[in-house]
């Protein structure tokens, strides 16, 4: 784990440090790509967000014991799970100003994204509620907590520890996602790549830099799931 | 807002409909090329020799940390660089096939790992041949958790062919942002074609769950 962490931060290093010395030709194309490397992040960060809040919100909605919440929740994962994200953005960005809301790119892309993946998320953190024994459903009932102390304070913490390899497979998927969001005119990595390839023929060389970087930010996300595997986890070994 | 209901009719749909053909040929021939070559790693991957395993394996891992519209960017400029001038169409399917094939490989590799050991000692204590105890054995044995995966896959294949309107290809996304930029009405188009994905994707996983179901019978019985 330590050696990938490593090798992932050199990769990065090097990717950088080959900007300002070795490739006089990087020197420029490669602060447009920079630039659209802090949008894929911004817009990135700001979706898992939204993300993570959709598929709780969702997944804990579809398991509801009012029949209206249960049909929204339901409504709401098979429409964005049905649709292509592309679809969304487009409808997002292009067909919400007819109804008299108009979205910046920006927060068209988030909202498409987040939108989108918290209807697949809302599976996992079901399933991860399910996966815990419904004694400890009962016990609570036994000791007089309320539902929403029982959700709160016994539930979601043992369903954490499992939802997190999905959420994080989830995030990886995510951040590769807002690759679409150039459909809504926001410049990220993918269309300042495109951008740059059209103005300087360097196809090999700007496209192998996008390919690495966005494969940096998933190690990266790896890294960060495991290690909060790990901390979530902590409570199953002890004593063993 | 406005909807126009004749304008639905007489433009969106048809022009739509049009291109619902190349969506569908998009998607088929992508899941069919990602099925023969998600063996192939699949193969390559388990493979004795360390360097080839270690080689595929982590191409697969740079392929699936990657997003798909970058590489089907990467295939569509890079190709005629390099000597090879493909239609957009084609070099857009090779590139959904080669996203999708890392993501069967696993789906194979898992599927046969499945397959408990004993059930190998069992056929070879029973001298079966190798293509008896594959044929016989191991296959059936390892389709059922194999095949609804494969199913999904499918599935998001379709929902993945949008992508191709970034390098031109006339699939449904692309016909409805040019009918979009020529009347200037993005309405009908694009929500049309998002209740055809999501009409065709309900449907197909309908028929999955139908195949699944079949599997089961079939092998149980």
């Amino acid at each position: 784990m330590a050696g990938r962490i490593i090798a992932v931060v050199a990769l990065t290093a090097f990717l950088c440090g080959i900007s300002f010395a070795t490739f006089s030709e990087l020197r420029i194309f490669l602060p447009a790509m920079l630039r659209g490397a802090v949008v894929t992040l911004q817009v990135s960060i700001l979706s898992a967000v939204l993300f993570i809040v959709m598929s709780f919100l969702a997944g804990i909605a579809k398991d509801s014991g009012t029949r209206l919440v249960r049909w929204l929740a339901i409504g709401y994962i098979e429409v964005f799970r049905g649709t292509s994200l592309l679809v969304q953005l487009f409808w997002l960005y292009f067909v919400l100003p007819e109804f008299g809301i108009v979205l910046s790119p920006m927060m068209a892309g988030v909202l498409g994204v987040g939108l989108n993946f918290g209807a697949y998320g809302a599976e996992i953190v079901r399933g991860a509620m399910l996966a815990v024994p419904r004694g400890q459903q009962e016990a609570s009932v036994a000791l007089n907590l309320s539902d929403r102390a029982c959700l709160i304070r016994i539930v979601i913490p043992q369903a954490v520890v499992v939802m997190i390899p999905g959420m994080t497979n989830l995030t990886i998927e995510l951040i590769k996602a807002t690759a679409l969001v150039s459909a809504v005119t926001l410049v990220d990595i993918t269309y300042a790549s495109v951008q740059q390839n059209q103005l300087h023929y360097r196809t090999l060389e700007i496209f192998t830099i996008t390919v690495m970087l966005y494969y940096c930010f998933a190690q990266f996300i790896r890294f960060g799931g495991s290690a909060l595997e790990d901390r979530f986890s902590r409570h199953l070994r002890r004593g063993h | 807002m406005d909807w126009r209901w004749d304008f639905t009719f007489d433009v969106v749909i048809p022009r739509l409909w049009e291109a619902a053909g190349v969506t569908v040929y998009a998607t088929v021939a992508s899941f069919l090329l990602a099925l023969v070559g998600g063996l192939i790693l699949m193969l390559l991957k388990t493979s004795k020799n360390r360097m080839v395993s270690f080689a595929v394996t982590e191409f697969i891992e740079l392929i699936r940390a990657t997003p798909l519209l970058v590489q089907i960017f990467f295939l569509f400029f890079l190709l005629p660089e390099v000597g090879i001038t493909l239609p957009p169409l084609t070099s857009g399917i090779i590139a959904i096939a080669l996203y999708n094939s890392t993501l069967c490989a696993e789906v194979y590799r898992a599927g046969l790992q499945a397959v408990p050991r004993g059930q190998w000692e069992a056929a070879m204590a029973l001298n079966l041949s190798t293509y008896r105890t594959f044929r016989r054995i191991i296959i059936p044995q390892s389709l059922p958790p194999i095949v609804p995966a494969l199913g999904n896959y499918l599935i998001a294949i379709f929902k993945e062919t949008p992508l191709l309107s970034f390098v031109a290809v006339g699939e449904i996304m692309h016909a409805s942002k040019l009918i979009g930029s020529e009347y200037y009405r993005f309405t009908e188009a694009v929500t049309i074609a998002g209740v055809f994905f999501l009409v065709m994707s309900l449907v197909s996983a309908q028929l999955v769950r139908l195949v699944e179901t079949y599997l089961q019978r079939s092998i149980q019985r």
